[in-house]
């Protein structure tokens, strides 16, 4: 009978445990944790959402690439293809980097409307494909070893 | 004491030699005809080889901590001190394989994403998960009272294990630098071959351990009860 009585205990404490524990992570993460702001979002918290650490997260716009390779200097557009936010970075930005990739950078919204970087992450897709003709992923893997090496 | 102590169950049944021999050499031979018979990948060159060794342990770790749910329910319930021992052993392979994942993921993400780390849903709730079922291993070894550590660490266990959905679920309940499941379909089948057969053999090496550390942990329980019998003179109960 006691037994029978402390193994419903245990298994009432277990479930009281899972359900806050599940509480506070569906509760907390759900409504604070949002990883990056679209440049929508961004644009949208006005005068609120400049000067402090945030990360912008979009695709590059294709052909807004300004890169100063002597003064690792670039300059490009994040969109999320309504809006779309001017990104100020310096510092090689890394190998697969290019136009139409996501992005998620973190920096800060500056008052003149554009977005100082201090770290530019790229996002990479879920797909994996062949190379097709006349793309030479060797090449590329030559230059991500390189850039990683250093 | 518990109804169901292990002595009278006899020895653990031996891991057998053929199985250990057959994942290890099953899982050099994926490993190496994955990476021989796949291309560079369009976007990451050779780096797409990671996905060989990452997405197998990913995997490894949430069906051992699914071991452990299981085990420390039918412990609570049923109050067998062979489900304490399986999902003891389940979960430190499960810890292993977890610290693996965290490991290949970051050197996958410094040349791919620019960065080894970042805090988003994903890496965040992998890295807890991991916390959490070292912490599970440590709390077993501060328990003294074999039934009383079994209650406790099934607690941790279920609660650790309950996390597993949400590692998974993370990448597409919240934005995460992490990418999403890549679906079978979105994986050209020249990759994807390498990468079930390498999933297959690492689940059987974790069968494997598991297995080996559930043996292990039997006759230590055995010995563990001897030891008590002996410090209360003679006969056991």
């Amino acid at each position: 009978m006691t037994m029978k009585r402390s193994k419903w205990g245990a298994l009432a404490a277990v479930g009281v445990l899972v359900m806050a524990f599940g509480w506070l992570i569906y509760g907390g993460l759900d409504s604070n944790v949002v990883y990056f702001l679209t440049p929508k979002e961004l644009a949208a918290k006005g005068v609120e959402g400049m000067d402090k650490p945030v990360r912008l997260g979009g695709q590059v716009k294709p052909g807004s690439v300004v890169w100063d390779e002597k003064a690792l200097d670039l300059r490009f557009t994040v969109t999320d293809g309504t809006s779309e936010i001017a990104v100020h970075s310096k510092g090689a930005p890394p190998q697969m980097f290019k136009d139409g990739q996501g992005v998620v950078i973190e920096g800060r919204y500056g008052k003149d409307s554009v977005f100082k970087s201090t770290s530019l992450m790229v996002k990479h897709s879920n797909e994996y494909k062949a190379p097709e003709k006349g793309e030479r992923p060797s090449e590329m893997y030559k230059s991500l070893m390189k850039s990683s090496g250093s | 004491m518990s109804r169901n102590d292990t002595t009278q169950f006899g020895p653990p049944r031996p891991a057998p030699a053929w199985l250990g021999w057959g994942a290890l050499l099953f899982f050099l031979f994926t490993q190496v005809y994955a990476v021989v018979t796949s291309p560079a990948d369009a976007m990451m060159g050779h780096l797409q080889k990671i996905l060989y060794v990452h997405v197998p342990s990913a995997w490894v770790t949430f069906a051992a901590f699914g071991v452990v749910l299981v085990a420390s329910i039918h412990f609570l319930w049923k109050e067998d001190e062979r489900a304490d021992l399986l999902a003891a052993a389940s979960a430190e392979v499960g810890a292993m394989f977890c610290g693996l994942t965290l490991i290949q993921g970051m050197l996958w993400g410094r040349p791919t994403w620019g960065v080894w780390w970042s805090w988003d849903a994903r890496l965040t709730s992998t890295l807890v998960l991991f916390l959490i079922f070292v912490g599970y291993l440590a709390l077993r070894s501060f328990v003294e009272d074999p039934h009383r550590r079994g209650q406790w660490s099934a607690a941790v266990g279920i609660l650790g294990a309950i996390n597993v959905p949400i590692v998974w679920m993370s990448v597409r309940w919240w934005r995460t630098l992490h990418q999403i499941q890549s679906d079978p379909r979105e994986v050209a089948p020249v990759f994807l071959r390498g990468w079930l057969l390498n999933v297959a053999a690492f689940s059987l090496i974790a069968v494997w351990f598991i297995w080996k550390r559930y043996e292990a942990a039997r006759y230590e329980r055995a010995a563990e009860h001897a030891a008590q019998a002996a410090a209360l003179g003679g006969n056991n109960g």
